[in-house]
């Protein structure tokens, strides 16, 4: 288990190692995007646009310019924002993401613990009426999108009924850091992660359920049964245990997308300053540092989400397991 | 064997609603178990075997089946149990062994431990009584070093393994009755020969009726003490074992003896020995079902629906209508079946 998970990491390395060049070469050097044309303003003269090729490096051989990136990038951490020249990249991006922790882990609780009760629900009532109606709900909640949704439940708890008892502790969009006030955190926070979630309750619902009733199926369950075990103990230890790989599974690659920067819809509907909006406003201002940045970041946090969940697949299902 | 059967199956239908129509898998079928006996039933596949078994154990869950019949054990017809009160029952009292080994174990936990769930279940120990307890048991089905294997992974052992692993769950409380659905037929014949001498000799060893389901007759003959052969869902021969190989009186057992490969003779034709498929179960031909496929038949078995009954001899029933003199005549003159 251990040369797995060692294994595994050093493969993480090696595909973070290939994200990084890829997205320096496509944000560098895709034909037709000239970084020093951008950074030197309006009608710039070839002299001005020499310097600045020389001060940001960009006339360095290819592998060089690749490694004061790098080096700027998780070594001095000053890479600059070229929209904004006094902002520094990384520390932002280290400041944005206990928010978008914040978001996503909330919203995750929320939809593991709701999905698994529909899930369960569902296939143990199949045949009567609230299996299909579950289903329906589940379904409804993956068709809305999660903008349209957000922008809704503002409308909702910031304008039309925020004078009502029900809104009225809602507070204006935004963000608190736990540490700050932990009740505010919390309360900017609920409306998101409800909004977050119901997407994912309504495919991790559907999910589990067909995998319940699949492996319902399987030989085991039924040799569970004729152990004389309880219901109860034949759904939770035999069949939903089993039905949990495919759902860890899934649930660590979504969690990973999210964490890095898929919320962006949600955090930008809510003005949440997390890595989310930090894409949205450095794509609006095609600020390549920070898009750079960021993007790596997200793909660091998949291919960490990823390695994560192959080790918890080894951990839940022992046939995977490397002898 | 003191007075009353150990269990005693009464006139036991299951049929299940389809949309092709209502498959009447097991349709009158009636036997006992006597205590420390093995029941062999055998039959085709499909002939209602599988059913006849989860029904004992009450573990056919499907909203579509319907019951009749009783099936009495110790005084009380499980068939009107309820789910919890048969908890009791299955696993602890009557245990179940499946065909295929490979999959009926969960794969993802620890063999011992799937052992020690059932034990946990119905006779309160500690864990590490129920581990001590596992220990013997792998110990007695033939696990080589089972102190090294008790923690090991089904994925780990092979289907022969597993199978015993299947076994020494299936007799860890001391079930009184220990049903053995096709134990053999996923394994190769060296393994097959094994498993079977293991059920034979745990079932004197602990003194537990079997009851062993197959599709081919020379597993019953091993260890079987009486069979049942079924057909399309009911029993058409039901005799003692020597009895049944001395005198078989149904035309169907006529073709399962047929086809069972024997060493001692030169095989005269091949397997052909039933030709035909056996009947729809959802319109069965009436009058007698094996009938379409019976080279003996003559009118009275379009019309007429054959009881079992005794026809050759006590305690040797069958559900032929032809006379014993005729069968007789008949079986002399077909090659294979001699
Ligand atoms: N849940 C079910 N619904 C409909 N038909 C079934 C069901 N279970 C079994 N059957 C049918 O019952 C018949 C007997 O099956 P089974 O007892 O499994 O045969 P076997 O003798 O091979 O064990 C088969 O024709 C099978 O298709
Ligand atoms: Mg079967």
């Amino acid at each position: 288990m251990l040369t797995f998970v060692i294994r595994r990491m050093i493969a993480t390395v090696f595909v973070v190692f290939t994200i990084t060049v890829l997205v320096f070469l496509i944000f560098f050097h895709t034909p037709g995007v000239d970084p020093a044309r951008k950074l030197a303003g309006r009608n710039p003269s070839p002299d001005t646009i020499k310097a600045i090729k020389h001060q940001y490096g960009l006339d360095r051989p290819l592998p060089v310019q690749y490694l004061i990136l790098m080096k700027k990038l998780f070594i001095s951490r000053d890479l600059t924002s070229y929209s904004n020249q006094g902002q520094k990249v990384v520390p932002e991006i280290v400041a944005a993401t206990p928010v978008t922790l914040s978001l996503v882990l909330g919203a995750a609780v929320i939809w593991v613990v709701v999905s698994i009760l529909m899930g369960v629900a569902a296939a143990v009532l199949r045949g009567t009426i609230f299996d299909p109606m579950l289903m329906v709900l589940a379904l409804i909640g993956i068709s809305m999108p999660v903008f349209w949704l957000g922008e809704m439940a503002n409308l909702i708890t910031q304008d039309r009924y925020h004078d009502t008892f029900l809104f009225s502790w809602v507070p204006p969009l935004g963000y608190t850091p736990l540490t700050q006030d932990p009740v505010m955190w919390f309360k900017h926070l609920v409306i998101p992660w409800l909004v977050l979630s119901v997407l994912y309750i309504g495919l991790y619902a559907r999910v589990l359920r067909a995998d319940l009733l699949e492996t319902e199926n399987e030989d085991y369950v039924r040799t569970a049964r004729a152990k004389g075990l309880s219901e109860r103990r034949v759904l939770l230890r035999h069949t939903l245990r089993t039905s949990m790989i495919s759902f860890v599974s899934l649930f660590g690659l979504d969690f990973g997308v999210l964490v890095g920067g898929g919320a962006l819809l949600v955090e930008v509907v809510f003005a949440l300053p997390g890595v989310g909006l930090l894409t949205y406003q450095s794509l609006i201002s095609l600020d390549l540092p920070v898009i750079m940045a960021t993007v790596i970041y997200g793909a660091i946090f998949i291919v960490i989400a990823n390695a994560v969940v192959d080790v918890g697949y080894a951990w839940l299902d022992p046939r995977v397991r490397p002898a | 064997m003191s007075g009353a059967p150990l269990l005693e199956v009464r006139d036991l239908s299951v049929s299940f609603r389809t949309q092709d129509g209502t498959v009447h898998a097991v349709d009158g079928v009636s036997f006992t178990v006597n205590r420390g006996e093995v029941l062999g039933i055998v039959g085709e596949s499909g002939s209602g075997k599988s059913v006849t078994a989860m029904t004992l154990m009450r573990l056919i869950l499907d909203q579509n089946a319907v019951f009749s019949g009783e099936v009495l054990f110790q005084g009380r017809d499980l068939m009107q149990l309820s789910q919890g009160d048969m908890l009791q029952v299955r696993g602890k009292q009557i245990s179940m062994i499946f065909q295929d080994p490979m999959t009926s174990l969960n794969p993802v936990y620890r063999v011992g431990w799937q052992i020690d769930e059932q034990l946990r279940a119905h006779e309160g120990l500690s864990a590490k009584q129920a581990r001590r307890r596992t220990l013997e048991l792998l110990g007695a089905v033939g696990i080589p070093n089972p102190e090294a294997r008790i923690d090991d992974y089904p994925h780990q052992f092979s289907g022969g393994m597993r199978q015993r692993v299947m076994i020494a769950m299936g007799l860890s409380c001391n079930p009184d009755v220990l049903i053995a659905d096709e134990p053999t037929t996923a394994l190769d014949v060296t393994i097959q020969a094994q498993i079977l001498e293991l059920i034979g000799n745990l079932q004197r060893e602990f003194d537990s009726a079997v009851v062993l389901i197959t599709h081919d007759l020379g597993v019953v003959a091993e260890v079987a003490d009486r069979v049942a052969v079924m057909y399309a869902g009911r029993i058409v021969e039901y005799a003692e074992v020597g009895e049944l190989f001395r005198g078989p009186q149904h035309p169907y057992t006529w073709g399962l003896l047929g086809s069972i490969s024997r060493l001692d003779r030169p095989r005269q034709r091949r397997l052909a020995a039933i030709s035909g498929q056996p009947p729809s179960l959802i319109s069965l031909p009436a009058g007698c079902s094996f009938r379409p496929r019976c080279p003996f038949a003559f009118d009275r078995c379009r019309a007429e629906r054959p009881a079992l009954e005794a026809r050759s001899g006590p305690g040797h029933l069958d559900a032929c209508l032809l006379s014993a003199d005729q069968k007789q005549a008949r079986r002399a003159a077909t090659p294979e079946a001699s």
